[in-house]
């Protein structure tokens, strides 16, 4: 049977993607930001998952206003990180797992999860900025797992609950542990945390409730389902609600975790950047 | 106490300064510009606004408002006219500007006060 070995979450700031691209991981600027992945390399080596499921938000290159879901899952065979308009390098396309893709898709509409699937679906910093975090040269790691996104609706209002997003984390759990063969799992949320970056409040960030929240997302998620969608917006700011990723991974870890490491840096461009791994408890 | 129902109707913070939120009626207004922002993933529609401005905004039908907030870049402007910042944000890049620019220019401060404050945020 299939497993979730765990799940880590990261922002995806795209700064990030130049940062990787001229090796400035050294660079005092970015040192305290890098810091924070080697541990989470190390558990990765460990434990060799097969599968990742991403779980970011597309900033319009996959999606525009005209058609825009609120939870979509590619079921495609390969991911294409394509161009976004301001001159990120891009990277080659990631390999799928359809077949995983639709037993998701058919378990969480049973569990009456209103899914768009997506045959193909080109990806943007959202999606490739963690898998490059996480598997240095991705795609081309050797150790690169096969790929499975999941993109929420931020770009636009209503966005889905905090309570929605953690349920979506557990029916796909559910999903994916009704798969018959043994493979091993690893789940992404991506984003956040908090960062503004449009109106009079840009440069808005706020460590107090990004602390909270990473504080109680380990041992208690659903008290962060208390938090309205407003109070996101106030406290986290506008993009803060990327943190909805994270709580849709969350859901899928199942209620016992262990944290192996997290980091928390202010600033990593206008935002404040934070990544957490938690391993489940069988 | 009975946590808050989060629902439309139901939350008081519905205003927060400094903050548009992005929803419907921001949505319908804003669809010619977002459109046109979004159209700039291709490098071929960068360098067809790049070579005539005016051309593109008319093929793509922003209202005067919209055409004007370009303009002038005036990102705040552009936000009141139904610009949602992630579709702006490609639209910024044409000109070379990195979100710090954009925060500096919405704020009314010079980039390096706006860099200053995100690092004074980090001390905090």
């Amino acid at each position: 049977m299939a497993r979730i070995l765990g799940g880590i979450s990261t922002s995806h700031i795209p700064a990030v993607g130049n940062a990787i691209a001229n090796n400035l991981q050294d660079d005092p600027y970015w040192k305290p930001f890098f810091d924070g992945y080697p541990p989470i390399h190390a558990w990765l080596a460990e434990h060799r998952p097969d599968v990742v499921i991403n779980i970011y938000n597309d900033h319009g290159l996959g999606f525009f206003l005209d058609q825009m879901p609120t939870f979509a899952i590619g079921a495609a065979h390969e991911y294409r990180n394509e161009d976004e308009g301001w001159g990120i390098p891009q990277l080659d396309p990631f390999p799928g797992f359809p077949e995983l893709s639709w037993h998701i898709i058919e378990s969480m509409v049973a569990d009456e999860f209103d899914i768009t699937s997506c045959q193909e679906l080109p990806v943007d910093h959202g999606f490739v900025v963690p898998m490059q975090l996480f598997w240095p040269g991705a795609p081309h790691n050797p150790d690169m797992p096969r790929a499975i996104p999941v993109s929420a609706n931020t770009v636009q209002h209503p966005i889905p609950t905090l309570r929605r997003a953690l349920n979506f984390g557990r029916a796909l759990r559910k999903a994916v542990l009704g798969w018959p063969e043994d493979i091993k799992v690893v789940v992404l949320g991506t984003g956040g945390l908090s960062h503004q970056l449009d109106g009079e409040r840009a440069g808005f960030i706020n460590p107090e409730f990004d602390r909270y929240c990473l504080e109680h997302i380990v041992h208690d998620p659903d008290r962060l389902t208390r938090i309205t969608r407003m109070e996101l917006v106030e406290k986290a700011g506008a993009q803060g609600t990327e943190f909805l990723m994270w709580m849709m991974m969350r859901g899928a870890l199942g209620d016992n975790v262990r944290e192996v490491t997290r980091n928390y840096h202010i600033p990593i461009s206008n935002t404040a950047s934070g990544t957490l791994l938690l391993e489940c408890i069988e | 106490m009975e946590h808050p129902v989060d629902g439309p109707r139901f939350d008081h913070r519905q205003h927060i300064p400094g903050t548009t939120i992005f929803d419907g009626r921001m949505a319908m207004r804003g669809y010619a510009l977002n459109k046109m922002c979004y159209s700039f993933n291709r490098k071929e529609n960068r360098e067809a606004f790049v070579a005539d401005e005016e051309a593109y905004m008319e093929k793509y039908g922003l209202n005067e408002a919209q055409k004007q907030a370009v303009r002038e870049r005036d990102v705040l402007a552009m936000i009141a006219a139904g610009g949602n910042i992630y579709y702006l944000a490609k639209l910024a890049g044409i000109f070379r500007l990195s979100v710090q620019d954009l925060g500096a220019m919405q704020t009314g401060m010079t980039v390096e006060e706006f860099k200053r404050k995100l690092l004074e945020a980090g001390k905090g």
